[in-house]
């Protein structure tokens, strides 16, 4: 059954604050492979301005991600995550994540379309500090393939 | 080879149709099970061959985001500092198949400026090719230059 058009404007409660920490950063830069030392070395960071290592661009997924359970972890939206896929995803940097940072996400539904018997739901994650300070904004689409599709 | 950690293009110096330096970026299975662990996305689509191909796939996938994190380098090493990045966005359009060969797969990355902004920002068009299709459509990023 398609997703009702009246879940657009929801927004689902933030999630609890995740610590950044300076190793889990390096860690995340590992894992992509980059050896940027802006993200490892505190005092090449500081020579370009930045109070300690900042995060890759790509990191807010760990924080987005847990905001995205809120859509597949919902009975009463009835996502079935096995055929969920990523449809694009955007984010708007307000300023680089760095360590110590408290971050918590709040998820919007922006958008619900079907099509060809897909569900497509557009979203938005605020990503702030928890004193309430904007960091980043990450802008995902999701896929919910149909039965038939 | 990257520029110096933190030192940026200027401005002045980069037009329409500058390309930034392409690179190409080996992707094998255990980068996969490495992206899995530090992001905390741990489909089986992308570590599990089995359920990969129970599910319609060809093979094991890699993550979306790691092709994202990996696109992204072309422009974080010409642009010196990673947050002069102000905005990135991405369409998955085709998934890179990473075969359990020893080789695995490699995602070629090319960019050029696609438009000159305000406020010394440029925007910048990506390509991402693995195995001759786009596996990345619409990827662009604003950047803020020196």
């Amino acid at each position: 059954m398609p997703l009702d058009q009246a879940l657009v404007g929801r927004t689902f409660p933030a999630t609890d604050p995740y610590e950044v920490g300076r190793e889990k950063i390096r860690e995340f830069a590992e894992a992509i492979g980059d050896p940027n030392p802006l993200y490892r070395d505190p005092e090449a960071a500081k020579h370009v301005g930045h109070p300690d290592v900042i995060a890759p661009p790509t990191f807010p997924v760990v924080i987005s991600m847990d905001a995205s359970e809120r859509l597949w972890g919902n009975p009463e939206l009835g996502i079935d995550y096995s055929r969920v896929v990523h449809g694009d995803q955007r984010f708007v940097y307000t300023r680089p994540i760095i360590p110590g940072d408290r971050l918590v996400a709040v998820l919007t539904i922006e958008s619900v379309q079907s099509r060809g018997g897909n569900d497509i739901v557009g979203t938005r994650a605020d990503i702030r500090t928890a004193a309430g300070e904007p960091v980043v904004t990450a802008y995902s689409t999701i896929v919910v393939r149909g039965p038939e599709a | 080879m990257p520029t110096a950690a933190g030192s940026s293009p200027a401005y002045d110096d980069v037009d329409v149709g500058t390309e930034l330096p392409s690179r190409s970026f080996p992707v094998r299975r255990v980068d996969l099970v490495r992206y899995a662990g530090a992001s905390g996305d741990f489909n089986p689509i992308h570590w599990n061959e089995r359920f990969a191909k129970s599910v319609g796939l060809p093979d094991v996938i890699a993550h979306g985001m790691f092709t994202m994190a990996t696109a992204i380098r072309v422009v974080t090493d010409w642009a010196g500092d990673p947050a002069s990045v102000l905005d990135y966005g991405v369409r998955f359009t085709k998934p890179v198949v990473v075969p359990d060969d020893g080789e695995g797969a490699e995602i070629a990355v090319a960019a050029r400026v696609s438009e000159k902004l305000p406020d010394k920002q440029v925007a910048i068009e990506i390509q991402a090719v693995c195995g001759g299709q786009k596996v990345l459509g619409r990827a662009r990023a604003t950047v803020r230059l020196s």
